[in-house]
């Protein structure tokens, strides 16, 4: 259809207009959503090797740049939603700015974000070839309803892949929808090793240590949080052993992971991969994303292999055809010959992936450091219990500054009561500087609950920022923030220094 | 849960707050944290632990799940939400255990009960489909599953607390027997809120038991809530009739709320 023909060129105009207007990141999708709905589908459908979903609670975001980048180290050319606007809408918009006015995107293959709602949309109008499912916590229930219900969603995407599913084994929930992928489907899974379970608790772990440590917390030390988390991980292999027979998702932690996140210690990571062992130091902030880079190499290798695959075939096609007058023994050779390089091929791909590991920087907002006067902020995104946890777990309060900025729009959650899940012991002994945001004195109350001293709370998101960073201008300095908050300190710290440009 | 490691705790928490009560000991039971642990309900378990002791008690928390032994002694039974899975999980247990809590309720044991928690001390929830799942029966109500959630902040204007800021999530509708002795807690403004979305009824009371939706926890925000709960506990197991902070306590208390009174009136300002 005519009309269809000029999607490309009205979107992109529409989206010209939003950016001189200072519109949001999905406000062209929205039009061209409207006029054609079929314009994601059909630009989509071009990718000669597809689309990868990456959907879960907790990681999305830098998972989806680890993807990206390891995948364009391999030499294909990769579109991306990088800027975290995780909704079909923002698909669509930055679909809008790479395709030419012809409506051809100049891609191999799609790396996608969406939150678990919107991935559901999407997985109606495009089927992903590979879906990277990385894990269900309790996060935006208000939007969501119930954490099992966030499975089912996340159900959804699985079922809709057509190539190879790569899910978390250690995350009950997620490794349970190995039994929703559709024939013909490959089940991948990555993992942890043992000794590193209960470093990465799923959401169930986390709140039976929770009630647990609830005894250590008022003894006043940290002593007794091991001996609660050790009976956690006890508990839960004791129900493996009973739940086995049954075939229980309890038990995927022994099922064989493509990549094993073996050992972690500061950046640096050991992955093992077919029987050998990997180390990368990676870049990014918090030992959360060490598994999430195994998460991303497990999805990659699946990409890959398929890349591989056809780029043989279309050699051998080549070959085949050259070649048809030879004979067919020597045929039989070459192929066999073949064959030992390819195994080395994988190898050494996983060489060159592990190489393009140690060069991807923090997606925005996501453990970025802001030089301020030779001195550095981190913006930390928090947006639900385990992710506030495991990033105060991450980056120890000893010898910094620390600002918590708390808000509740729609894009942060409206509910506060996720905060009460979060255990801040560990910030005790520092104390919080700032506390600010819309719902600073809801973070107050919490830390006062724990006895954690908030030494200014201050609603003002300018101002605290202002002040927080300008004080103590010798000292390095944290600042976990929700997202919409995020975006607010981040417009604050432009004016304050210079903050690269986020594309938002 | 070792009730072992809940009792140092408590003795943790007295250390720090010796005062005239001589640190008498209060039994707080958490129903099923394992299992019935979503939206932060710990909150009010943390709250009335936190306050117990700055009012010069020794708080021991026992968390009680699936097969545990019953504590001996129970001054206050905390309850909270749950997943429909961790319901079922815990259905079996908790009628194993409903002769004891409807004594201890019937005999004015304060009780807080959230969401899923409130449901089960009803007298059914029948789902969706149809099916009716029995409560243990300590209050007159009854719940009904719907396809729509209503979720959102709101504010309970209730006679014996003055307004209760929390922030409701949940399927079922919620209604009281009319004519029976559970009475509603409060009262809300809007349609499409509260118990059932029509009657602008939320929560339940009997003798010293409440049941509410409200998360947020409710407990922190409500701080005069939390104390009802002290004060009937320590009335019913010491015969104190009014609570007195120890000297630290009371500058605690102060300040927590103050921060409370502030939260709360923030968290009654944002949109649903």
């Amino acid at each position: 259809m005519a009309f269809k023909a000029l999607t490309p060129a009205i979107g992109k105009a529409v989206r010209k207009v939003a950016r001189l207007r200072g519109g949001g990141t999905a406000f062209p999708g929205k039009v061209v959503e409207r006029i054609d709905p079929g314009f994601m589908a059909r630009t989509l459908a071009q990718l000669p090797y597809g689309v990868v979903l990456v959907s879960g609670t907790n990681g999305k975001t830098t998972t989806t740049r680890i993807v990206a980048s390891l995948l364009e180290g391999m030499g294909l050319r990769v579109f991306t939603n990088p800027t975290g606007s995780n909704f079909t809408r923002g698909v669509v918009s930055a679909l809008l700015d790479k395709v030419s006015v012809g409506g051809r995107l100049d891609a191999d293959i799609a790396v996608l974000e969406l939150d678990e709602a919107y991935a559901v949309h999407f997985v109606q109008r495009v089927r992903p070839r590979y879906t990277l499912l990385l894990n269900v916590m309790r996060d935006q229930l208000d939007r969501f309803g119930e954490i099992d219900n966030t499975a089912r969603l996340l159900g959804k995407a699985a079922a809709a892949t057509t190539g190879t599913l790569v899910l978390n084994r250690e995350d009950p929930r997620v490794a349970a929808l190995a039994g929703v992928a559709p024939k013909g489907t490959a089940v991948r899974y990555f993992g942890l090793d043992d000794s590193l379970v209960s470093f990465f608790p799923t959401d169930d772990s986390m709140h039976c240590e929770l009630s647990g440590d609830e005894g250590a917390a008022g003894a006043g030390g940290g002593a007794g949080s091991a001996g609660a988390g050790a009976a956690g991980a006890g508990a839960t292999i004791h129900d493996d052993a009973a739940e086995d027979s049954a075939d229980s998702a309890d038990s995927a932690h022994t099922r064989p992971a493509d990549v094993t996140l073996l050992a972690v210690d500061g950046h640096a990571a050991r992955f093992g991969m077919d029987g050998r062992t990997y180390d990368a130091t990676l870049r990014l902030e918090g030992v959360y994303n060490l598994f999430n880079a195994a998460a991303a190499l497990a999805v990659v290798r699946a990409v890959m292999d398929d890349v591989e695959l056809a780029r043989r075939s279309s050699a051998e096609a080549a070959a085949s055809s050259k070649l048809a007058a030879q004979k067919s023994a020597a045929a039989q050779k070459s192929s066999e010959k073949s064959s030992k390089p390819a195994a080395q091929t994988r190898a050494e791909l996983t060489d060159r992936m592990i190489a393009a590991l140690s060069e991807v920087t923090p997606a925005f907002g996501r453990g970025e450091s802001i030089d301020v006067d030779g001195v550095p902020v981190e913006l930390i995104l928090v947006k639900n219990p385990m992710g506030f946890r495991l990033s105060l777990g991450s980056f120890p309060a000893q010898g910094h500054r620390t600002m918590i900025v708390i808000n509740d729009e729609y894009a942060d959650g409206r509910d506060m009561s996720w905060l009460w899940d979060v255990d801040f012991d560990s910030l005790r002994a520092t104390g919080v500087d700032m506390v600010s945001g819309v719902r600073a004195t809801d973070m107050a109350l919490r830390l006062a609950y724990d006895g954690v001293e908030a030494r200014a709370v201050d609603e003002d998101i300018p101002r605290a920022v202002e002040s927080f960073v300008r004080s103590h201008p010798d000292e390095p300095k944290y600042i976990y923030c929700t997202y919409t908050a995020m975006l607010a300190v981040r417009e604050c710290m432009g004016r304050l220094t210079r903050v690269e440009d986020a594309g938002l | 849960m070792s009730d072992m490691a809940n009792a140092n705790d408590g003795t943790a928490d007295v250390a720090a707050a010796a005062n005239a009560n001589d640190g008498r000991v209060l039994d707080i039971v958490t129903l099923y944290p394992r299992d019935m642990n979503i939206y932060g309900d710990s909150g009010n378990v943390l709250t009335v632990r936190r306050r117990a002791a700055l009012y010069g008690f020794t708080p021991v928390v026992h968390n009680y799940n699936q097969g545990d032994e019953w504590p001996e002694h129970v001054d206050i039974v905390l309850g909270g939400g749950g997943q429909d899975q961790g319901q079922g999980t815990i259905t079996d247990d908790l009628f194993a255990r409903s002769r004891q809590i409807r004594a201890l309720a019937d005999d004015g044991c304060p009780m807080l009960l959230i969401c899923g928690m409130y449901q089960l001390f009803g007298e059914y929830f029948q789902t969706v489909e149809g099916d009716r799942l029995p409560g243990i029966g300590v209050l007159d109500l009854v719940t009904v599953g719907q396809p729509v959630r209503m979720i959102g902040n709101l504010v309970d204007h209730t006679e014996e607390f003055g307004d209760v800021v929390g922030y409701e999530n949940h399927s079922g509708q919620t209604f009281l027997r009319d004519g029976g002795r559970t009475r509603p807690w409060g009262r809300v403004d809007a349609d499409g809120t509260g118990n059932n979305g029509r009657d602008h009824t939320e929560g339940a009371r009997y003798n010293a038991v409440i049941g509410t939706y409200l998360h947020g926890s409710v407990l922190p925000k409500n701080p005069r809530v939390a104390d009802y709960l002290i004060g009937e506990a320590a009335r019913r197991r010491y015969g104190m009739e009014r609570l007195e902070p120890t000297a630290q306590g009371a500058d605690e208390l102060r300040r927590l709320d103050d921060l409370a009174r502030r939260a709360a009136a923030v968290a009654a300002s944002r949109p649903r």
